[in-house]
């Protein structure tokens, strides 16, 4: 059977200055996998992720979402960004930033109406957010505004989801609902590419996985390529995980 | 002068009605672009951007050599358009922050606009005076003119801005997610820039180059404390620039001597105070309250536990135990056992207390962390 893939990247290369940030990244993402992008610091996780969705320019490469470019294709995709990347002192509550979700399907100057509103709660209950959704978002916990960035990106039903260290700093409650939303999208058929912090997990969450340090170590199933030598061809140390089979 | 006399004055003073209704305006569309700004975290643009309006005001009146507000202010136009455009330059551009390239631009155009006025000066054509009234504004010379032009300006960006509403309220909060579902954010952002550099450019007038920051962000400041909610926000805003305004005009047209600008702004400056500490829900005054309300409400709590600690020792929880046993305890007062009978959860009889049902469930689920449902 064969196989569609979801996202596909060619000769992407990022740099600042003259320092190279990505360098020369293939990859092949097949529909369908919850993969784990890992490396260290400074890797490029974020870039890989920034780049692909066209918030960063490359100074080369490509990606196609199925087979077209990227721009054609925005609504097939949804963005989960860190938690840190705005200010939760915004005066807005929570149902208000996961109706934003439904804001690419509108378009210009249309208004949210009340399909939109039903998306939105929808979203916030597979979340279990619904009891805060008129909480000013400032007075939500690290886990809570997790659940509601993931809220977001669930209200645009999107076919691939890219997160960005989603599991950082949450509770261990919000990592459990977080994960187990995730294998209920790769279960709907979805593609979800999650950069991941926490290498002690990969094999237990994910079935794929990337190895990213400013080049392209290794890509493929957890099975097969999640071992020693490439942990340590990425993290440039001898490391010994425990792996369970 | 009291207030129906200022009421009379009004009514009958075609002067002071134009200046007030310019200074409201003013100040309503100001306070409600200002609250972007402040949103943004970009509150020190206004400034940046009134001072390099100065240069655009003295070259204009070299080359047309006219002095009314219209071709000066298209001066100051040009200039804080140019001087906005190379503030994004330099942060896009260079390593340097928006904080250090505001700065430079500032002083930059600041200082060549204060060279060319002091050259005007000295010109010994005698046309060249009062071009310096835009360094701080000279609200007495507002014509009729002049405020229609406020008021329709007003007008659009009030369109515009409700037109495209959710459009800057998701580029605010989250620039980078707006350019994944496939907004133009670069036509958004310019839009909400031109609509400020313009608002800065008609207040210059009335508050001038020096004070027009505060005009953009006190009101948007003020407003920030009363609510929650962005278009709450917005509009009070507006509304606290507004009230500045005709205050403003007010308790300046009273006393003889009082420049009209600088009196606004220090109103709007009072608005802030009084809401940064009289406001409910981030004042400091009523923090302040809440946390001593909560001090008491934690003793009474602690007392409460100490005595759940004693009763779940006995078969029967509500077994009257000696009052003194408490004398030891830190945090309890005859005050709290009273508040403690009132609320239900232990009885006093005599020299003793005894728990009731219901204050032993309180005290046993106190620690039991039960998500807070609306």
């Amino acid at each position: 059977m064969k196989e569609k893939i979801a996202v596909q990247v060619d000769d992407l290369t990022v740099a600042y200055d003259y320092k190279p940030v990505l360098w020369d990244i293939d990859l092949s993402v097949p529909e369908g996998v919850l993969m784990a992008i890992v490396g260290p610091n400074g890797a490029g996780k974020s870039t890989l992720i920034k780049t692909i969705l066209g918030i960063i320019k490359p100074i080369a490469g490509s990606v196609t979402i199925f087979g077209e470019p990227y721009k054609n294709q925005r609504k097939m995709v949804a963005y989960v960004p860190q938690k840190g990347s705005v200010d939760w002192d915004f005066p807005t509550t929570a149902f208000d930033v996961v109706l934003m979700g439904t804001y690419g399907s509108l378009g210009w100057i249309k208004r949210p109406g009340a399909k939109e509103k039903k998306i939105a709660l929808e979203s916030m209950e597979k979340v279990d957010m619904l009891s805060f959704r008129n909480r000013q978002i400032s007075q939500l916990s690290g886990g809570q505004q997790q659940r509601v960035f993931l809220a977001r990106a669930l209200a645009q039903d999107a076919s691939i989801y890219f997160m960005d260290e989603p599991l950082q700093g949450v509770d261990a409650t919000t990592e459990i609902a977080i994960i187990n939303i995730l294998k209920e999208l790769r279960k709907a058929g979805k593609t979800v590419i999650v950069v991941h912090h926490d290498l002690q997990t990969v094999p237990e969450y994910f079935d794929w996985v990337t190895f990213l340090n400013v080049k392209k170590i290794a890509t493929g199933p957890v099975k097969d390529i999640f071992n020693d030598d490439n942990l340590t061809q990425t993290y440039g140390i001898n490391y010994k995980v425990a792996v369970n089979k | 002068m009291s207030i129906t006399e200022y009421f009379d004055l009004l009514w009958h003073d075609y002067t002071l009605r134009t200046i007030t209704l310019g200074t409201a305006v003013l100040g309503a569309v100001c306070g409600m672009l200002g609250s972007f700004a402040v949103l943004r975290k970009e509150s020190l643009l206004g400034d940046a951007i009134s001072h390099a309006a100065l240069p655009g005001i003295a070259l204009a009146f070299l080359i047309t050599g006219a002095k009314d507000s219209g071709t000066l202010l298209l001066g100051a136009l040009v200039s804080g358009l140019i001087g906005t455009y190379w503030i994004r330059g330099i942060t896009s551009k260079t390593h340097l922050k928006s904080d250090t390239a505001l700065g430079l631009i500032l002083s930059t155009f600041f200082g060549f606009g204060m060279l060319l006025l002091t050259f005007i000066q000295k010109q010994p054509n005698a046309n060249q005076a009062g071009l310096d009234k835009y360094l701080f504004g000279q609200a007495a010379t507002l014509v009729e003119s002049d405020v229609r032009l406020m008021v329709i300006v007003t007008g659009i960006s009030l369109f515009v801005v409700l037109l495209f509403w959710k459009e800057f309220k998701i580029l605010l909060f989250d620039p980078e997610y707006t350019k994944t579902i496939g907004f133009n954010t670069k036509f958004i952002d310019v839009l909400v820039t031109f609509l400020i550099v313009l608002a800065i450019v008609l207040g210059l007038q009335t508050v001038g180059v020096v004070l027009m920051s505060a005009i953009l962000l006190a009101p948007a400041a003020a407003a920030r404390q009363w609510t929650n909610r962005l278009g709450t926000m917005i509009f009070l805003a507006g509304l606290f620039g507004a009230f500045s305004g005709v205050l403003g005009t007010a308790v300046s047209a009273s006393q003889d001597n009082l420049s009209t600008g600088p009196v606004i702004v220090l109103i709007a400056s009072v608005f802030v105070l009084f809401s940064l500490i009289f406001s409910p829900g981030r004042g400091l005054l009523f923090r302040e309250i809440r946390f001593r309300q909560n001090r008491k409400d934690l003793q009474l709590m602690k007392t409460l536990q100490f005595m759940y600690d004693i009763a779940i020792d006995h078969e029967n929880i509500s077994h009257p135990h000696a009052i003194r046993i408490l004398n030891n305890f830190q945090g309890y007062t005859k005050g709290s056992l009273k508040k403690l009978e009132n609320e239900g959860w232990i009885k006093i009889q005599g020299q003793d207390w005894a728990m009731t049902q219901r204050g032993f469930n309180k005290a046993a689920e106190m620690y039991n962390q039960q998500p807070v449902h609306e």
